[in-house]
């Protein structure tokens, strides 16, 4: 696991060091079995590609490029309940504090640090 | 016009005493209940369903689970074991000694003090009264018998005890219920409480009640217990599933009755 710092609500920088692919970060945001954001989140019809369902449990992504930095989009991948202890968005980036983690699951994050820094870059094209 | 009859001071006296006291019990009963989802807002499971799958639970002829009631009443009148006893031995006609049974499940064995399901319940009369090995949990003939069971409890409202011997695993029940589990980090309640109505995909979350099952649904293309169903909820948190049979499921599932109380009993119910 990378470390990271928490500056107000932001972490500012890479998990990894480097930019991300925000090709790759598309396909993780559709995918059902790795980001499964659509799950909860909504798209611009023009991003949606051959995905047809999307949730409407969470704000949607439309836009979501403008209204929040890099930073800000960072730190609520990697643990939103930073920001809101009751959220209902899952902590895409940690290992700690959780009950009862399925064996395959155990120790290991949903999205990788690579993976979390090519949504950000995804989600920053989103203006 | 205020219309004054004779004694109307003493009625007016009468009646605020009245409405102090149901005042205060009212009071005393809503902290002590302390529900998210009010009695008059509970909807069942099958309001979330397409009219085509609520008219297959309704038509008794279509719904696949009557193939399971079907086969349940078969085996309520076999004998098992070497005293040849079958179900109806002791409980003759369960379309008399079982009506409205199902609706007060789960439910403290008195005697033992455990929290039994109907699947438990079941299992039991074949250890203690049958002397044969109980049935395997998911097994056609434990869920045939289940929903057997269950069906004469069907239009029945769900009325289960919480306190008393029932308390402890009430209370464990609820803590799971708002317990966050598995890697997605999810309590029921943040879905089935906070959330029902909404869409996960194109799929609209239900406020998470027992009553249909045992419960054909859709995805499994068979009958399935409501442990079945839990796990499938723990498989979608990725949390670790319990065995079937496992305290926490009946903990739980007592804590899901008492949410749904009140609601009528739809086993064998049609589910996605």
């Amino acid at each position: 696991m990378a470390s990271y710092r928490i500056d107000g609500d932001e972490v500012r920088a890479s998990l990894t060091g480097a930019a991300g692919d925000a090709g790759r970060g598309r396909s993780i945001v559709l995918n059902r079995s790795e980001g499964a954001c659509l799950l909860c989140h909504s798209l611009p019809p023009s991003e949606l590609g051959a995905e047809p369902f999307m949730g409407n449990l969470a704000p949607s992504l439309a836009g979501v490029g403008s209204r929040m930095t890099a930073g800000q989009l960072r730190l609520r991948m990697i643990d939103s309940t930073r920001i809101n202890s009751a959220t209902i968005m899952p902590a895409y980036y940690r290992i700690e504090g959780l009950n009862q983690v399925a064996l395959a699951y155990r120790g290991k994050p949903v999205l990788s640090a690579e993976q979390i820094e090519d949504v950000v870059a995804y989600l920053r094209q989103l203006k | 016009m205020e219309r004054r009859v004779p004694g109307s001071e003493q009625m007016n006296w009468l009646r605020a005493a009245l409405l102090a006291a149901l005042i205060s019990s009212c009071a005393v009963i809503s902290s002590a209940e302390d529900r998210a989802i009010p009695l008059n807002q509970l909807r069942s499971g099958s309001e979330f369903l397409s009219p085509e799958l609520r008219a297959l639970q309704a038509d008794a002829f279509a719904n696949p689970g009557m193939l399971w009631v079907e086969r349940g009443a078969k085996l309520w009148s076999t004998p098992a074991g070497s005293a040849g006893q079958s179900c109806a031995s002791c409980h003759q006609d369960a379309a008399k000694t079982m009506r409205g049974v199902a609706a007060s499940y789960p439910r403290v064995d008195a005697k033992s003090g455990f929290l039994l399901n109907v699947e438990a319940r079941i299992n039991q009369c074949r250890s203690e009264r049958q002397a044969v090995a109980p049935f395997r949990y998911e097994s056609d003939d434990l869920l045939s018998l289940t929903a057997y069971v269950n069906s004469f409890s069907k239009d029945y409202k769900i009325n289960v005890v919480i306190d008393g011997n029932a308390e402890t695993y009430f209370e464990a029940g609820r803590t799971l219920y708002y317990r966050r589990s598995g890697q997605m980090n999810l309590s029921c309640a943040q879905c089935h409480e906070e959330n029902w109505g909404k869409n996960l995909y194109a799929e609209r979350i239900s406020q998470g009640h027992p009553n249909a099952y045992p419960a054909y649904r859709m995805e499994w293309q068979s009958m399935g217990s409501l442990e079945r169903r839990l796990r499938a909820c723990l498989s979608g948190v990725r949390a670790e599933m319990l065995p079937y049979g496992a305290q926490e499921y009946r903990n739980l599932a007592l804590f899901l009755a008492w949410r749904a109380q009140g609601l009528p009993m739809e086993s064998p119910g049609i589910r996605r």
